[in-house]
């Protein structure tokens, strides 16, 4: 039973991490129906901007709070994905826009292999292991909770309900959704479609930085291929809870994390991304709407 | 006068037998309990008002729908019977030999004119082809298959005067060129039973002539029964030989167009007017017909 | 007269103030998004601890680059531009007729693959030539045959097909497998390797009839990672990573490429080479291509090639016409994946190693930009693209003199895929229908009449 739980605690907290990627695919996604493939690298980059930040404040200035350190670290690192999605956005996917269906996904493609080939040849093709940032360990009731884990949990917590509050509060909200819903439309009541556009892109990076920055919190150690393996995870957690649906990601990114940790503790861990992808698979034959999504019918 | 074309209709073999149909979107009933018949070489108009369901009931027809309740009976001239609710989709056209057209174009729009016929055939010409097989080895069977397809679209294409259009794609036609495509296109299938989704929709007054001409060309020349939705009432009156009218799902008149212009049920839901009125109406709509029906005799 | 010139001269100046603001402001993005990534780097020192290494000036190389590059293109280069398309709607249309190349272009690059192998053996010699041969020549026809396979997946029935390597692993593995354990030959495993593939192509396509765009892709991404997770856990059969090696090579008529006294080189009285045995895989992938190729035209002008166009264009209107959609599917994922299969066992007896590392999704993105950038359906466009692309990355190996100016440490191929990928991005915008936009129709009344790409669809199933 302990050993259930403990690994409750760490499928939660790996599921934060997914969730947070996820909405950042299901917003691009519902506002302009494209996979933006290179959403997973822009988690890689946001990792290594972290990474940057953590070694300048270790080796430069000595003695800074743990506290302010992550948050340093986080803040930079929002700042550099944002400032690179939205730079992909306006040179590879804007001039796209409104043509040819495919050829967004394939400027995606590329997006993502010019990303962590970027990363690889200015930042070396190694793994970067930081040492511990913050290592106690809790014990309640017989399951080992790290300060990490806390920390994950509260932060993705704490931005969701921000996010939410953006997207169901705010006039950007309102602008975000009625694009969603009809672009001409939208244009033509005022909405500046464009900026409403770049905005879900910077604000999908933002996540995916924090994520990115959890990551390397949490595994201490990050590589220029990280993008690709929780990318794909983080999308398949945005469908598994119906693309287009914010709650729907986090939902999603929580099961697959549960899912993950589960399946390596009772079955066997070789085969843990065959689950994952396997469920994949069968929620989108099955239920191709997802957990919260809405199903699409079309009109004969 | 109204009452003798009906009973002589009746007589007439039915093509399609549309029994109890019933359908159900979630809590909204679609149709409900509907039940007419189509007469082979008739043109059969489907009428009334917007939402009353008409295109459900086409869609029930040609396997886009599984019908909540009810059966549809095809009846081809050899005597074969098929129940169209149980068969899937696109064994309607290919077996049962019901073909259709949509309300919104649907054109292979990058394949030219011509192409858009040779897939209508497409059954046809598969098993000339040997599945594929014989026609990839160049076996001269596809080849002369081949050769009297495009003899059969040419047909068409003359028919619909679309000839010179040939080789362009069918994007690029105007809308009721397109429209005339779209129907010899269904004629390519070979059916005994054309169902068409407003034809005239978006037509203008000489285009809606051609496309008249074209229909009763069709049924003059191949026999092939009719059954349309339409809103255009000039092309109803014109072309049908029997109306039915829908509302809100059910059944409200069906008869010639004479007897169904003249019914107070049918002028009530075009006018719009209240339930108490209806009575209203009838009795004024008697009179009229009363006083008309006097001076005639 | 004064007034236009003083007009024109305020233009000039308005441009170049613009020119010179986007400039700045072209070059503070770059300060930005380079400045934690180029201007340091992170290293690791004797005791494996991250340092930081600091490149101030290669980061100001960027931005300069940038701000001199953005200026130049605002206040000469779009005012050019603007110029020559104003004179081009001026100039009343050219009806151009089609030179002899363009006209032969297919027949022309038949002979000319021909003539390749004799002709890299006479400019390079024996030895010389190996690399042209294998690098050049046979890489760049696996993707085009790879290529020309998805493409009636992808390209004629408009199913989007992201996990294909899924096919090409298949296929490799069949022949590695199949004839490691049970000895059997090449051409017996050649087409055994293409049904399997076909037969996966029928069971990965069944659960996924129903799936539409975007879903489609991503179930299919998910496949093609399952079968490369498989076949690293799997290791009792596949030996999981480490791949199966020593696999049989091909023979010619039981003709052996060897340095044995029956082999290829000693029958011809020739001096004993490797290069023999990458010509005969040459021409053997050129006849794999040409096959591939001819099925795809015949197969076009035949009702299940129709059918597969018509589902790209609109699958609601195919049912109304009686086409049977479900099996018009299959056949096309059956079919691409056959030949995906085929060209997995040429690449197995080729490497005479396989591993799941040739297996990645990479592998797909590859082949599906190669599709879309040709040009969705057309070989020409496809073949023309892959040799772009897969050439143009292979050169980069070549390009000794960069070191010259780079610097003895400057290696380029580590800057391969950043290109490749950076190809694909200016690519797709610059023609986002490909090099080939247009499409031929298959049939025809009085003359054959392309169709313009704005007319065709992309498929959304």
């Amino acid at each position: 039973m302990e050993y259930f739980v403990q690994q409750l605690v760490n499928g939660l907290t790996l599921g934060s991490i997914y969730g947070m990627i996820a909405i950042g695919y299901t917003m691009v996604y519902g506002i302009i129906g494209m996979i933006n493939f290179a959403h997973g690298d822009i988690f890689m980059l946001g990792g290594f901007a972290a990474l940057i930040v953590f070694l300048i404040l270790t080796s430069f200035i000595a003695g800074v709070p743990v506290v302010l350190a992550l948050l340093l670290m986080m803040i930079v690192a929002m700042l550099a994905a944002s400032l690179w999605n939205w730079t992909i956005e306006r040179v590879a996917y804007r001039p796209l826009r409104g043509s040819f269906r495919l050829a967004p996904l394939i400027t995606a493609i590329g997006m993502s292999i010019v990303l962590s080939n970027f990363i690889q040849v200015t930042q070396g093709p190694r793994n970067k292991p930081i040492p511990p940032l913050v290592s106690s360990v809790y014990d309640v009731f017989g399951i080992a909770i790290s300060l990490k884990q806390i920390i994950i949990i509260i932060i993705t917590a704490i931005l969701l309900s921000v996010f939410w509050y953006i997207v169901n509060r705010t006039p950007l909200g309102r602008a975000q959704r009625a694009t969603e819903q009809d672009r001409k439309m939208a244009a033509l009541l005022g909405v500046d479609v464009d900026r409403t556009i770049s905005v879900t892109f910077i604000m999908g990076a933002a996540l995916a930085a924090v994520a990115g920055t959890m990551y390397l919190m949490y595994y201490g150690v990050v590589v220029f291929t990280d993008g690709f393996v929780p990318g794909v995870k983080a999308f398949t957690a945005a469908v598994l809870g119906g693309i287009g649906s914010l709650p729907g990601a986090v939902l999603g990114g929580l099961l697959i994390g549960l899912i993950e940790s589960l399946w390596s503790a009772y079955f066997t861990i070789d085969y843990k991304d065959v689950a994952t992808f396997s469920i994949l698979a069968i929620v989108l034959i099955f239920k191709p709407s997802g957990i919260l999504g809405r199903p699409e019918v079309e009109k004969v | 006068m109204a009452l003798e074309t009906t009973t002589m209709t009746m007589t007439q073999d039915p093509i399609l037998k549309v029994e109890h149909l019933s359908m159900r979107f979630g809590g909204l009933m679609a149709i409900n309990d509907f039940s007419f018949e189509a007469h082979r070489g008739d043109i059969t108009a489907l009428i009334g008002p917007n939402g009353a369901g008409k295109t459900t009931v086409f869609n029930c027809i040609t396997g886009f729908y599984k019908p909540t309740m009810g059966m549809i009976t095809m009846k081809q001239r050899s005597g074969k019977e098929y129940l169209l609710e149980r068969l899937p989709d696109f064994e309607i056209t290919k077996h049962a030999k019901v073909a259709r057209t949509f309300q919104n174009i649907r054109m292979f729009s990058g394949m030219t004119v011509l192409e858009n016929l040779l897939v209508a055939q497409h059954n046809k010409l598969m098993l000339a082809s040997g599945y594929t097989v014989l026609g990839l080895l160049g076996f001269p069977a596809y080849r002369q298959a081949s050769r009297e397809a495009t003899e059969l679209a040419k047909h068409w294409l003359e028919k619909a005067s679309l000839i010179d259009r040939a080789d362009d794609p069918a994007g690029d036609l105007p809308y009721g060129a397109q429209r005339r495509l779209e129907i010899a296109r269904a004629m390519c299938t070979g059916p005994e039973l054309l169902c068409l989704d407003e034809p005239a929709a978006g037509l203008n007054p000489r285009e809606s002539h051609a496309l008249n001409e074209l229909l009763q060309g069709i049924r003059r020349d191949t026999g092939t029964s009719i059954l349309l939705i339409e809103h255009d009432m000039s092309v109803v009156m014109e072309i049908s030989d029997h109306v039915v009218v829908l509302e809100y799902g059910q059944k409200i008149s069906d008869g010639t167009p004479d007897f169904v212009k003249n019914d107070p049920k049918v002028i009530a839901a075009y006018l719009g007017v209240e339930d108490e009125e209806v009575e209203e109406v009838i009795e004024q709509i008697e009179e009229i017909e009363g006083g008309q029906g006097g001076t005639k005799q | 007269m004064a007034n236009i010139a003083s007009t024109t001269a305020s233009a000039g100046t308005e441009v170049t103030a613009r020119a010179l603001r986007e400039s700045v402001f072209a070059g503070l993005i770059t300060l930005g998004l380079f400045v934690l990534f180029v201007g340091l780097k992170t290293d690791q020192n004797i005791r494996n601890e991250l340092i930081l290494t600091q490149r101030w000036g290669l980061l100001a190389i960027f931005v300069i680059i940038a701000m001199v590059g953005r200026f130049l293109m605002v206040a000469y280069v779009q005012p050019w531009l603007a110029r020559r398309k104003a004179a081009k709607a001026a100039a009343p249309e050219v009806a151009k007729e089609e030179s002899f190349f363009s006209r032969n272009f297919s027949r022309i690059a038949i002979v000319a693959l021909i003539l390749y192998p004799p002709v890299i053996v006479a400019l390079f010699g024996i030895q010389g030539s190996l690399k042209w041969v294998d690098n050049f020549g046979i890489q760049i026809l696996i993707y085009v045959m790879l290529a020309w396979g998805l493409n009636i997946v992808v390209g004629l029935a408009g199913l989007l097909d992201l996990g294909y390597v899924a096919f090409y692993a298949v296929g490799a593995y069949s022949y590695a497998l199949l004839s490691t354990y049970f000895g059997l030959s090449f051409w017996v495993l050649l087409p055994v390797a293409g049904l399997l593939a076909a037969c996966w192509g029928l069971v990965l396509g069944f659960p996924v009839l129903r799936l539409r765009g975007d879903y489609l892709a991503i179930v299919t991404l998910a496949f093609g990672e399952i079968i490369r997770l498989v076949l690293i856990n799997w290791t009792e059969v596949t030996k999981g990573t480490f791949g199966v090696s020593g696999i049989a090579k091909a023979t010619l008529f039981g003709i052996k490429f060897d340095a044995s006294k029956d082999g290829f080189a000693a029958l011809m009285g020739l001096p004993i080479s490797s290069v023999y045995y990458k010509i005969f895989l040459f021409y053997l992938i050129l006849g794999l291509c040409l096959i591939t190729a001819f099925v795809t035209i015949r197969m076009r002008r035949m009702p299940i090639g129709r059918a597969w166009e018509a589902l790209r264009e609109d699958e609601i209107a195919c049912k109304s016409l009686g086409i049977n959609t479900v099996t018009t599917k299959l056949t096309a994922f059956a079919m691409g994946a056959m030949f995906g299969g085929i060209a997995g066992s040429f690449f197995a007896v080729r490497q005479g190693f396989v591993s799941p590392e040739s297996f990645v999704f990479l592998e797909s993105a590859v082949i599906l930009a190669i599709v879309v950038l040709g040009g969705m359906g057309s070989l020409t466009g496809i073949a023309v693209a892959a040799v772009v692309m897969i050439g143009g990355t292979e050169i980069l190996r070549e390009l000794a003199f960069l070191k010259v100016i780079f610097g003895p440490n400057f290696t380029p191929e580590l800057y391969r895929m950043l290109i490749f990928g950076l190809a694909m991005v200016v690519v797709m915008v610059w023609k986002p229908r490909g090099f080939v936009g247009s499409r031929e129709p298959t049939a025809f009344l009085r003359e054959r009449k392309a169709v313009s790409g704005s007319f065709t669809k992309e498929g959304h199933g």
